[in-house]
Protein backbone atom coordinates (compact mmCIF):
# COMPACT_ATOMS: atom_id res chain seq x y z
CA UNK A 1 0.00 0.00 0.00
CA UNK A 2 1.40 3.45 -0.26
CA UNK A 3 0.42 6.04 1.73
CA UNK A 4 0.56 9.32 0.09
CA UNK A 5 2.00 12.83 1.93
CA UNK A 6 1.14 15.43 0.32
CA UNK A 7 3.79 18.72 0.48
CA UNK A 8 2.70 22.08 0.17
CA UNK A 9 5.33 23.44 -2.01
CA UNK A 10 4.03 27.29 -2.77
CA UNK A 11 1.02 27.13 -5.27
CA UNK A 12 2.18 23.10 -5.89
CA UNK A 13 1.12 19.86 -3.72
CA UNK A 14 3.28 17.01 -4.47
CA UNK A 15 2.61 13.36 -3.45
CA UNK A 16 6.39 12.96 -2.32
CA UNK A 17 5.89 9.00 -2.30
CA UNK A 18 4.34 8.60 -5.09
CA UNK A 19 7.22 9.90 -7.44
CA UNK A 20 9.52 7.90 -5.87
CA UNK A 21 8.00 4.73 -6.68
CA UNK A 22 8.15 5.43 -10.85
CA UNK A 23 11.60 5.10 -12.48
CA UNK A 24 12.42 8.51 -13.34
CA UNK A 25 16.20 8.07 -15.01
CA UNK A 26 18.53 4.94 -14.92
CA UNK A 27 22.03 4.64 -12.69
CA UNK A 28 24.28 1.93 -13.68
CA UNK A 29 23.40 0.90 -17.54
CA UNK A 30 24.87 -1.50 -20.07
CA UNK A 31 25.80 -0.08 -23.43
CA UNK A 32 24.72 -1.82 -27.29
CA UNK A 33 24.13 -5.16 -27.66
CA UNK A 34 24.14 -6.60 -31.71
CA UNK A 35 22.76 -9.72 -32.62
CA UNK A 36 22.37 -11.42 -35.83
CA UNK A 37 20.49 -14.62 -37.26
CA UNK A 38 23.05 -16.94 -38.91
CA UNK A 39 23.60 -20.16 -40.52
CA UNK A 40 22.97 -22.28 -37.39
CA UNK A 41 20.90 -20.07 -35.19
CA UNK A 42 21.97 -16.52 -33.42
CA UNK A 43 24.94 -14.96 -32.66
CA UNK A 44 25.18 -12.37 -29.97
CA UNK A 45 27.69 -9.97 -28.56
CA UNK A 46 28.23 -7.21 -25.45
CA UNK A 47 30.37 -5.66 -23.69
CA UNK A 48 30.85 -6.46 -20.18
CA UNK A 49 30.61 -2.76 -19.14
CA UNK A 50 28.30 -1.12 -16.38
CA UNK A 51 28.48 2.94 -16.30
CA UNK A 52 27.38 4.96 -13.61
CA UNK A 53 26.55 8.01 -15.20
CA UNK A 54 30.30 9.28 -17.23
CA UNK A 55 32.50 6.39 -14.97
CA UNK A 56 33.11 2.86 -16.40
CA UNK A 57 32.57 1.78 -12.95
CA UNK A 58 31.66 -2.18 -13.31
CA UNK A 59 33.14 -4.42 -15.96
CA UNK A 60 31.72 -7.94 -14.99
CA UNK A 61 28.64 -7.17 -15.87
CA UNK A 62 26.69 -10.15 -18.23
CA UNK A 63 24.36 -8.74 -20.53
CA UNK A 64 22.86 -11.57 -21.65
CA UNK A 65 21.43 -14.74 -20.45
CA UNK A 66 19.45 -18.16 -21.96
CA UNK A 67 15.99 -17.98 -20.91
CA UNK A 68 14.82 -21.67 -20.71
CA UNK A 69 16.06 -24.33 -23.65
CA UNK A 70 15.11 -22.13 -26.99
CA UNK A 71 16.07 -18.50 -25.79
CA UNK A 72 18.55 -16.01 -25.17
CA UNK A 73 18.32 -12.55 -24.13
CA UNK A 74 20.43 -9.53 -24.04
CA UNK A 75 19.85 -5.74 -22.64
CA UNK A 76 21.23 -3.27 -22.73
CA UNK A 77 19.74 0.27 -20.31
CA UNK A 78 19.59 -0.58 -16.89
CA UNK A 79 20.99 -3.65 -15.05
CA UNK A 80 18.57 -3.33 -11.99
CA UNK A 81 15.39 -3.33 -14.44
CA UNK A 82 17.53 -6.06 -16.40
CA UNK A 83 17.69 -8.63 -13.49
CA UNK A 84 13.88 -7.61 -12.35
CA UNK A 85 13.35 -9.20 -15.60
CA UNK A 86 15.32 -12.41 -15.54
CA UNK A 87 13.65 -12.82 -12.03
CA UNK A 88 10.04 -12.40 -14.35
CA UNK A 89 11.14 -14.74 -17.20
CA UNK A 90 12.38 -17.29 -14.23
CA UNK A 91 8.56 -17.24 -13.03
CA UNK A 92 7.81 -17.80 -16.35
CA UNK A 93 9.89 -20.63 -17.17
CA UNK A 94 9.37 -22.16 -13.72
CA UNK A 95 5.87 -22.71 -14.47
CA UNK A 96 6.22 -23.64 -18.28
CA UNK A 97 8.24 -26.01 -16.93
CA UNK A 98 6.21 -27.45 -14.19
CA UNK A 99 3.28 -28.31 -16.57
CA UNK A 100 5.92 -30.92 -18.01
CA UNK A 101 3.47 -31.74 -20.76
CA UNK A 102 5.56 -31.93 -23.91
CA UNK A 103 4.89 -27.50 -24.78
CA UNK A 104 7.30 -25.19 -24.08
CA UNK A 105 7.69 -21.42 -24.42
CA UNK A 106 9.72 -20.67 -27.60
CA UNK A 107 11.52 -17.34 -28.63
CA UNK A 108 8.67 -15.80 -29.76
CA UNK A 109 6.17 -16.42 -26.79
CA UNK A 110 9.42 -14.71 -24.40
CA UNK A 111 9.36 -12.11 -26.97
CA UNK A 112 6.03 -11.00 -27.00
CA UNK A 113 5.30 -11.37 -23.49
CA UNK A 114 8.26 -9.39 -22.55
CA UNK A 115 6.36 -7.08 -25.59
CA UNK A 116 3.39 -6.72 -23.47
CA UNK A 117 5.84 -6.41 -19.81
CA UNK A 118 7.85 -3.01 -21.37
CA UNK A 119 4.42 -1.64 -22.72
CA UNK A 120 2.07 -2.23 -20.06
CA UNK A 121 5.29 -0.30 -17.73
CA UNK A 122 5.35 2.40 -20.08
CA UNK A 123 1.53 2.88 -19.73
CA UNK A 124 2.19 3.44 -16.13
CA UNK A 125 5.10 5.61 -16.32
CA UNK A 126 6.65 3.42 -14.64
CA UNK A 127 9.13 1.92 -17.48
CA UNK A 128 11.60 -1.17 -16.80
CA UNK A 129 14.23 1.03 -18.60
CA UNK A 130 15.79 -1.66 -20.88
CA UNK A 131 16.39 -1.83 -24.84
CA UNK A 132 16.24 -6.33 -25.00
CA UNK A 133 17.10 -8.35 -27.67
CA UNK A 134 15.74 -11.91 -28.22
CA UNK A 135 16.94 -14.69 -30.24
CA UNK A 136 16.47 -18.29 -30.25
CA UNK A 137 15.87 -21.84 -32.34
CA UNK A 138 12.65 -23.65 -31.51
CA UNK A 139 12.20 -26.81 -34.00
CA UNK A 140 14.90 -25.45 -36.87
CA UNK A 141 13.26 -21.94 -36.71
CA UNK A 142 15.37 -19.03 -36.17
CA UNK A 143 13.92 -16.23 -34.19
CA UNK A 144 15.49 -12.66 -33.61
CA UNK A 145 13.54 -9.84 -32.25
CA UNK A 146 13.85 -6.60 -30.21
CA UNK A 147 11.94 -5.02 -27.84
CA UNK A 148 12.60 -1.01 -26.39
CA UNK A 149 11.29 0.25 -22.39
CA UNK A 150 8.43 1.63 -24.73
CA UNK A 151 6.66 -1.44 -25.96
CA UNK A 152 8.14 -1.10 -29.75
CA UNK A 153 8.71 -4.35 -30.96
CA UNK A 154 9.88 -6.28 -33.93
CA UNK A 155 11.61 -8.71 -36.02
CA UNK A 156 14.95 -8.65 -37.82
CA UNK A 157 17.60 -10.67 -39.47
CA UNK A 158 19.74 -8.28 -37.80
CA UNK A 159 19.49 -5.63 -34.42
CA UNK A 160 21.36 -3.82 -31.86
CA UNK A 161 20.13 -1.74 -29.47
CA UNK A 162 21.52 2.06 -28.51
CA UNK A 163 24.66 3.42 -30.52
CA UNK A 164 24.42 -0.09 -32.25
CA UNK A 165 21.76 1.13 -34.15
CA UNK A 166 23.89 3.86 -35.70
CA UNK A 167 27.24 2.35 -36.05
CA UNK A 168 26.80 -1.49 -35.91
CA UNK A 169 23.13 -1.81 -38.22
CA UNK A 170 24.79 0.12 -41.61
CA UNK A 171 27.80 -2.50 -41.79
CA UNK A 172 25.15 -5.36 -41.26
CA UNK A 173 22.52 -3.86 -43.81
CA UNK A 174 26.25 -4.12 -46.09
CA UNK A 175 27.55 -7.23 -45.32
CA UNK A 176 25.17 -9.67 -43.37
CA UNK A 177 23.55 -12.67 -45.78
CA UNK A 178 21.52 -15.15 -44.59
CA UNK A 179 23.89 -18.45 -45.20
CA UNK A 180 26.97 -17.08 -42.31
CA UNK A 181 28.75 -19.70 -41.23
CA UNK A 182 29.74 -19.54 -37.47
CA UNK A 183 33.65 -17.90 -38.33
CA UNK A 184 31.85 -15.69 -40.49
CA UNK A 185 29.14 -14.27 -38.06
CA UNK A 186 31.61 -13.92 -35.07
CA UNK A 187 34.16 -11.91 -37.37
CA UNK A 188 31.21 -9.61 -38.16
CA UNK A 189 30.20 -9.15 -34.99
CA UNK A 190 33.87 -8.09 -34.23
CA UNK A 191 34.43 -5.68 -36.83
CA UNK A 192 30.80 -3.98 -35.17
CA UNK A 193 31.60 -4.40 -31.84
CA UNK A 194 35.32 -2.79 -32.59
CA UNK A 195 33.82 0.24 -34.25
CA UNK A 196 31.40 0.25 -31.03
CA UNK A 197 34.56 -0.35 -28.75
CA UNK A 198 36.44 2.77 -30.82
CA UNK A 199 33.40 5.31 -30.95
CA UNK A 200 30.87 4.79 -28.26
CA UNK A 201 32.45 6.02 -24.58
CA UNK A 202 30.54 3.45 -22.55
CA UNK A 203 32.35 0.93 -24.30
CA UNK A 204 35.08 -1.20 -22.78
CA UNK A 205 37.25 -3.63 -24.15
CA UNK A 206 36.13 -7.00 -22.50
CA UNK A 207 33.72 -8.70 -24.51
CA UNK A 208 30.92 -11.95 -24.72
CA UNK A 209 29.83 -13.37 -27.80
CA UNK A 210 27.04 -15.77 -27.32
CA UNK A 211 25.58 -18.15 -29.94
CA UNK A 212 22.16 -19.92 -29.49
CA UNK A 213 21.54 -22.98 -31.86
CA UNK A 214 19.21 -26.08 -31.73
CA UNK A 215 21.74 -27.61 -29.31
CA UNK A 216 21.19 -24.91 -27.00
CA UNK A 217 23.44 -21.52 -25.85
CA UNK A 218 27.01 -21.05 -25.51
CA UNK A 219 27.98 -18.21 -24.14
CA UNK A 220 32.06 -17.18 -25.02
CA UNK A 221 34.48 -16.53 -22.03
CA UNK A 222 35.12 -12.82 -21.99
CA UNK A 223 37.81 -11.58 -24.34
CA UNK A 224 39.33 -8.39 -25.86
CA UNK A 225 39.65 -6.98 -29.56
CA UNK A 226 42.78 -5.92 -31.04
CA UNK A 227 42.94 -2.64 -31.35
CA UNK A 228 45.08 0.27 -33.12
CA UNK A 229 45.34 3.73 -32.21
CA UNK A 230 48.74 4.77 -34.32
CA UNK A 231 46.69 6.41 -37.13
CA UNK A 232 48.66 9.56 -38.00
CA UNK A 233 45.20 11.64 -38.32
CA UNK A 234 45.06 10.67 -34.03
CA UNK A 235 48.32 11.95 -33.50
CA UNK A 236 47.55 15.58 -34.65
CA UNK A 237 43.75 15.52 -34.83
CA UNK A 238 42.40 18.80 -36.24
CA UNK A 239 44.92 18.89 -39.36
CA UNK A 240 42.71 19.83 -41.64
CA UNK A 241 40.03 20.28 -40.08
CA UNK A 242 37.14 22.58 -41.15
CA UNK A 243 37.69 25.75 -39.76
CA UNK A 244 41.39 25.06 -38.65
CA UNK A 245 44.32 26.86 -39.55
CA UNK A 246 46.54 23.81 -39.40
CA UNK A 247 47.32 22.32 -42.86
CA UNK A 248 49.32 19.07 -43.95
CA UNK A 249 50.34 20.61 -47.05
CA UNK B 1 -32.17 -42.56 -7.93
CA UNK B 2 -30.29 -42.41 -4.68
CA UNK B 3 -32.24 -39.79 -2.63
CA UNK B 4 -30.26 -39.97 0.98
CA UNK B 5 -29.28 -37.75 3.95
CA UNK B 6 -25.91 -37.14 1.86
CA UNK B 7 -27.03 -35.44 -0.80
CA UNK B 8 -28.63 -31.99 -0.28
CA UNK B 9 -24.84 -30.46 -0.40
CA UNK B 10 -22.36 -30.73 -2.49
CA UNK B 11 -20.15 -30.39 0.44
CA UNK B 12 -21.56 -33.10 2.54
CA UNK B 13 -19.73 -36.49 1.65
CA UNK B 14 -21.56 -39.80 2.22
CA UNK B 15 -20.51 -42.24 4.69
CA UNK B 16 -19.06 -44.63 1.64
CA UNK B 17 -16.97 -41.64 0.44
CA UNK B 18 -18.87 -39.95 -2.54
CA UNK B 19 -20.30 -36.22 -3.27
CA UNK B 20 -23.85 -37.10 -4.31
CA UNK B 21 -24.59 -33.81 -6.01
CA UNK B 22 -21.50 -34.47 -8.27
CA UNK B 23 -22.81 -37.54 -9.27
CA UNK B 24 -26.37 -35.93 -9.80
CA UNK B 25 -24.73 -33.20 -12.03
CA UNK B 26 -23.41 -36.22 -14.10
CA UNK B 27 -26.38 -37.68 -14.60
CA UNK B 28 -27.26 -34.32 -16.19
CA UNK B 29 -24.64 -35.00 -18.36
CA UNK B 30 -25.89 -38.57 -19.64
CA UNK B 31 -29.89 -36.76 -20.19
CA UNK B 32 -28.63 -34.18 -22.74
CA UNK B 33 -28.29 -34.83 -25.99
CA UNK B 34 -25.23 -37.07 -27.48
CA UNK B 35 -21.96 -35.73 -28.53
CA UNK B 36 -19.05 -37.51 -30.01
CA UNK B 37 -15.53 -37.26 -30.72
CA UNK B 38 -12.90 -38.83 -32.06
CA UNK B 39 -9.02 -38.32 -33.72
CA UNK B 40 -6.28 -39.06 -35.32
CA UNK B 41 -2.59 -37.86 -34.97
CA UNK B 42 -3.57 -34.96 -36.61
CA UNK B 43 -7.02 -33.99 -36.80
CA UNK B 44 -10.01 -34.15 -33.91
CA UNK B 45 -13.85 -34.68 -35.56
CA UNK B 46 -16.66 -33.48 -33.05
CA UNK B 47 -19.90 -34.60 -34.40
CA UNK B 48 -23.42 -33.98 -32.40
CA UNK B 49 -27.12 -34.87 -32.69
CA UNK B 50 -29.40 -31.89 -33.18
CA UNK B 51 -31.93 -31.60 -30.63
CA UNK B 52 -34.89 -29.24 -30.89
CA UNK B 53 -37.50 -28.61 -28.41
CA UNK B 54 -40.47 -28.43 -31.09
CA UNK B 55 -40.87 -28.61 -35.04
CA UNK B 56 -40.98 -24.87 -34.56
CA UNK B 57 -37.81 -24.18 -32.83
CA UNK B 58 -34.13 -24.17 -34.17
CA UNK B 59 -31.95 -27.06 -32.70
CA UNK B 60 -29.11 -26.38 -29.87
CA UNK B 61 -26.21 -25.32 -30.67
CA UNK B 62 -23.89 -28.14 -28.77
CA UNK B 63 -20.40 -27.52 -30.85
CA UNK B 64 -18.53 -24.67 -30.06
CA UNK B 65 -15.27 -23.07 -31.75
CA UNK B 66 -13.07 -21.81 -29.04
CA UNK B 67 -10.06 -20.53 -31.15
CA UNK B 68 -8.70 -21.86 -34.50
CA UNK B 69 -7.13 -24.87 -33.23
CA UNK B 70 -9.83 -25.74 -30.47
CA UNK B 71 -13.34 -26.61 -30.01
CA UNK B 72 -15.35 -28.44 -27.84
CA UNK B 73 -18.85 -29.87 -28.04
CA UNK B 74 -21.06 -30.39 -25.38
CA UNK B 75 -23.75 -32.75 -23.42
CA UNK B 76 -26.24 -31.65 -20.39
CA UNK B 77 -27.13 -28.53 -19.14
CA UNK B 78 -25.99 -26.18 -22.54
CA UNK B 79 -26.62 -23.21 -20.64
CA UNK B 80 -23.73 -23.89 -17.98
CA UNK B 81 -22.14 -24.93 -21.28
CA UNK B 82 -22.22 -22.02 -22.72
CA UNK B 83 -20.52 -20.61 -19.86
CA UNK B 84 -17.38 -22.70 -19.94
CA UNK B 85 -16.99 -22.13 -23.56
CA UNK B 86 -17.11 -18.51 -23.36
CA UNK B 87 -14.56 -19.16 -20.33
CA UNK B 88 -11.96 -21.48 -22.57
CA UNK B 89 -12.57 -18.81 -25.51
CA UNK B 90 -11.29 -15.74 -22.83
CA UNK B 91 -8.49 -18.09 -21.71
CA UNK B 92 -7.18 -18.75 -25.15
CA UNK B 93 -7.15 -14.81 -26.39
CA UNK B 94 -5.19 -13.72 -23.52
CA UNK B 95 -2.68 -16.39 -24.03
CA UNK B 96 -2.70 -15.84 -27.56
CA UNK B 97 -2.49 -11.97 -26.99
CA UNK B 98 0.26 -12.25 -24.48
CA UNK B 99 2.38 -15.01 -26.10
CA UNK B 100 1.36 -14.78 -29.51
CA UNK B 101 1.06 -18.38 -30.02
CA UNK B 102 -1.92 -20.86 -29.43
CA UNK B 103 -2.94 -21.94 -26.04
CA UNK B 104 -1.93 -25.45 -26.03
CA UNK B 105 -5.02 -27.90 -25.45
CA UNK B 106 -3.98 -29.55 -22.57
CA UNK B 107 -3.23 -26.76 -20.55
CA UNK B 108 -6.99 -25.63 -20.98
CA UNK B 109 -8.52 -28.59 -20.15
CA UNK B 110 -6.72 -28.33 -16.82
CA UNK B 111 -7.68 -24.77 -16.07
CA UNK B 112 -11.22 -26.54 -17.10
CA UNK B 113 -11.04 -29.31 -14.95
CA UNK B 114 -9.53 -26.68 -11.56
CA UNK B 115 -12.74 -24.72 -12.54
CA UNK B 116 -15.17 -26.97 -12.20
CA UNK B 117 -13.58 -28.62 -8.80
CA UNK B 118 -13.97 -25.33 -7.55
CA UNK B 119 -17.87 -25.59 -7.89
CA UNK B 120 -17.12 -29.07 -5.84
CA UNK B 121 -15.81 -27.90 -2.80
CA UNK B 122 -17.95 -24.66 -2.00
CA UNK B 123 -20.88 -24.82 -0.32
CA UNK B 124 -22.38 -21.85 -2.17
CA UNK B 125 -21.80 -22.92 -5.68
CA UNK B 126 -23.05 -26.36 -7.22
CA UNK B 127 -20.90 -28.38 -9.82
CA UNK B 128 -21.58 -27.36 -13.42
CA UNK B 129 -23.89 -29.72 -15.19
CA UNK B 130 -22.04 -29.99 -18.22
CA UNK B 131 -19.72 -32.32 -19.76
CA UNK B 132 -16.93 -31.35 -22.33
CA UNK B 133 -15.55 -33.16 -25.41
CA UNK B 134 -12.58 -30.80 -25.97
CA UNK B 135 -11.00 -31.57 -29.27
CA UNK B 136 -7.35 -29.43 -29.99
CA UNK B 137 -3.72 -28.92 -31.08
CA UNK B 138 -0.60 -28.35 -29.57
CA UNK B 139 2.62 -29.22 -30.09
CA UNK B 140 2.57 -32.29 -30.08
CA UNK B 141 -0.65 -33.27 -32.60
CA UNK B 142 -3.85 -33.53 -31.66
CA UNK B 143 -6.00 -34.46 -28.55
CA UNK B 144 -9.31 -34.71 -27.25
CA UNK B 145 -10.07 -34.84 -23.64
CA UNK B 146 -13.57 -35.17 -21.66
CA UNK B 147 -13.91 -32.50 -18.82
CA UNK B 148 -16.66 -33.96 -16.47
CA UNK B 149 -18.55 -31.96 -14.36
CA UNK B 150 -16.24 -33.58 -11.06
CA UNK B 151 -13.01 -31.80 -12.09
CA UNK B 152 -11.69 -34.73 -13.86
CA UNK B 153 -10.57 -35.00 -17.06
CA UNK B 154 -9.22 -37.77 -19.31
CA UNK B 155 -7.65 -38.19 -22.95
CA UNK B 156 -9.40 -40.19 -25.10
CA UNK B 157 -8.80 -41.78 -28.69
CA UNK B 158 -12.33 -41.27 -29.03
CA UNK B 159 -15.71 -40.89 -26.84
CA UNK B 160 -19.28 -40.33 -26.58
CA UNK B 161 -21.29 -38.67 -23.84
CA UNK B 162 -25.02 -38.02 -23.65
CA UNK B 163 -28.36 -39.89 -23.88
CA UNK B 164 -27.32 -43.50 -26.03
CA UNK B 165 -24.08 -42.99 -25.88
CA UNK B 166 -23.08 -46.12 -24.87
CA UNK B 167 -24.27 -47.30 -28.68
CA UNK B 168 -21.96 -44.87 -29.87
CA UNK B 169 -19.46 -45.88 -27.58
CA UNK B 170 -19.25 -49.47 -28.38
CA UNK B 171 -19.03 -48.59 -32.07
CA UNK B 172 -16.11 -46.59 -31.78
CA UNK B 173 -14.58 -49.46 -29.35
CA UNK B 174 -14.38 -51.72 -32.34
CA UNK B 175 -12.90 -49.14 -34.35
CA UNK B 176 -10.83 -46.97 -32.55
CA UNK B 177 -7.23 -48.66 -33.01
CA UNK B 178 -7.22 -47.42 -36.55
CA UNK B 179 -8.21 -44.11 -36.08
CA UNK B 180 -4.66 -42.74 -35.27
CA UNK B 181 -3.72 -43.27 -39.01
CA UNK B 182 -7.32 -42.56 -40.25
CA UNK B 183 -7.38 -39.96 -42.96
CA UNK B 184 -9.64 -37.09 -42.31
CA UNK B 185 -12.57 -38.51 -44.82
CA UNK B 186 -12.64 -41.86 -42.63
CA UNK B 187 -12.76 -39.74 -39.70
CA UNK B 188 -15.39 -37.69 -40.64
CA UNK B 189 -17.40 -40.83 -41.98
CA UNK B 190 -16.36 -43.08 -38.46
CA UNK B 191 -18.12 -39.67 -36.81
CA UNK B 192 -21.29 -39.68 -38.45
CA UNK B 193 -21.66 -44.07 -38.20
CA UNK B 194 -21.12 -43.37 -34.70
CA UNK B 195 -23.90 -40.81 -34.24
CA UNK B 196 -26.10 -43.42 -36.71
CA UNK B 197 -25.96 -45.65 -33.50
CA UNK B 198 -27.41 -43.60 -31.10
CA UNK B 199 -30.27 -42.60 -33.15
CA UNK B 200 -31.35 -46.11 -32.95
CA UNK B 201 -33.44 -46.85 -35.52
CA UNK B 202 -34.33 -42.86 -36.60
CA UNK B 203 -32.96 -42.41 -40.32
CA UNK B 204 -29.66 -40.30 -40.42
CA UNK B 205 -30.06 -36.90 -42.29
CA UNK B 206 -27.48 -34.30 -42.39
CA UNK B 207 -30.44 -31.94 -40.46
CA UNK B 208 -30.03 -34.83 -37.37
CA UNK B 209 -26.36 -33.76 -37.11
CA UNK B 210 -23.53 -31.39 -37.07
CA UNK B 211 -20.01 -32.13 -37.45
CA UNK B 212 -17.00 -30.21 -37.24
CA UNK B 213 -13.60 -30.88 -37.71
CA UNK B 214 -10.00 -29.06 -36.76
CA UNK B 215 -6.64 -30.53 -37.84
CA UNK B 216 -2.92 -29.52 -38.20
CA UNK B 217 -3.50 -27.61 -41.16
CA UNK B 218 -6.91 -26.46 -40.72
CA UNK B 219 -8.30 -24.58 -38.60
CA UNK B 220 -11.65 -25.19 -36.74
CA UNK B 221 -14.90 -25.30 -38.90
CA UNK B 222 -17.96 -26.70 -39.18
CA UNK B 223 -19.31 -28.90 -42.03
CA UNK B 224 -22.21 -27.43 -44.31
CA UNK B 225 -25.07 -29.87 -44.65
CA UNK B 226 -23.97 -30.67 -48.18
CA UNK B 227 -21.00 -32.26 -47.25
CA UNK B 228 -22.59 -34.17 -44.59
CA UNK B 229 -24.92 -35.57 -46.65
CA UNK B 230 -22.46 -37.32 -49.20
CA UNK B 231 -21.02 -39.00 -46.94
CA UNK B 232 -24.16 -40.26 -45.35
CA UNK B 233 -24.76 -40.84 -49.13
CA UNK B 234 -21.74 -43.48 -49.19
CA UNK B 235 -23.12 -45.56 -47.10
CA UNK B 236 -26.77 -45.10 -46.13
CA UNK B 237 -28.42 -47.05 -48.92
CA UNK B 238 -31.32 -48.59 -46.77
CA UNK B 239 -31.74 -47.71 -43.17
CA UNK B 240 -31.47 -51.29 -42.10
CA UNK B 241 -27.88 -51.93 -43.20
CA UNK B 242 -24.82 -51.72 -40.99
CA UNK B 243 -21.81 -51.42 -42.69
CA UNK B 244 -22.52 -49.54 -46.32
CA UNK B 245 -19.21 -49.31 -47.59
CA UNK B 246 -19.50 -49.17 -51.38
CA UNK B 247 -19.90 -46.76 -53.74
CA UNK B 248 -22.93 -44.33 -53.52
CA UNK B 249 -26.23 -45.40 -54.85
CA UNK B 250 -28.37 -42.57 -56.00
CA UNK B 251 -29.26 -42.09 -52.41
CA UNK B 252 -31.55 -39.55 -52.63
CA UNK B 253 -30.71 -36.73 -50.48
CA UNK B 254 -34.19 -35.93 -48.17
CA UNK B 255 -34.32 -32.22 -48.25
CA UNK B 256 -33.56 -30.48 -45.03
CA UNK B 257 -36.22 -30.20 -42.21
CA UNK B 258 -35.48 -27.97 -39.16
CA UNK B 259 -35.66 -29.50 -35.89
CA UNK B 260 -35.17 -33.55 -37.12
CA UNK B 261 -38.22 -36.37 -38.18
CA UNK B 262 -39.51 -37.95 -34.99
CA UNK B 263 -38.88 -41.47 -34.46
CA UNK B 264 -42.12 -42.76 -35.94
CA UNK B 265 -40.99 -42.68 -39.34
CA UNK B 266 -41.61 -45.22 -41.99
CA UNK B 267 -38.40 -46.48 -43.52
CA UNK B 268 -38.69 -44.26 -46.82
CA UNK B 269 -37.89 -46.29 -50.18
CA UNK B 270 -34.22 -44.75 -51.05
CA UNK B 271 -33.17 -46.72 -54.03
Amino acid sequence: MTFTIQIENGTEVRNAEADSQRTLYPYVTGTSVVAIKYKDGILMASDMGGSYGSTLRYKNVERMKAIGKHSLLGASGEISDFQEILRYLDELTLNDNMWDDGNSLGPKEVHNYLTRVMYNRRNKFNPLWNTLVLGGVKNGEKYLGMVSMIGVSFEDNHVATGFGNHLARPILRDEWREDLSFEEGVKLLEKCMRVLLYRDRSAINKLQIAKMTEEGVTVSEPYSLKTFWEFKAFTNPTVGAEGSWLYDN
Amino acid sequence: MFRNQYDTDVTTWSPTGRLFQVEYAMEAVKQGSAAIGLRSRSHVVLACVNKAQSELSSHQRKIFKVDDHIGVAIAGLTADGRVLSRYMRSESINHSFTYESPLPVGRLVVHLADKAQVCTQRSWKRPYGVGLLVGGLDESGAHLYYNCPSGNYFEYQAFAIGSRSQAAKTYLERRFESFGDSSREDLIKDAILAVRETLQGETLKSSLCTVAILGVDEPFHFLDQEAIQKVIDTFEKVPEEEEGEDEAEAGAAQPAEQGGAGAGDVAPMEM
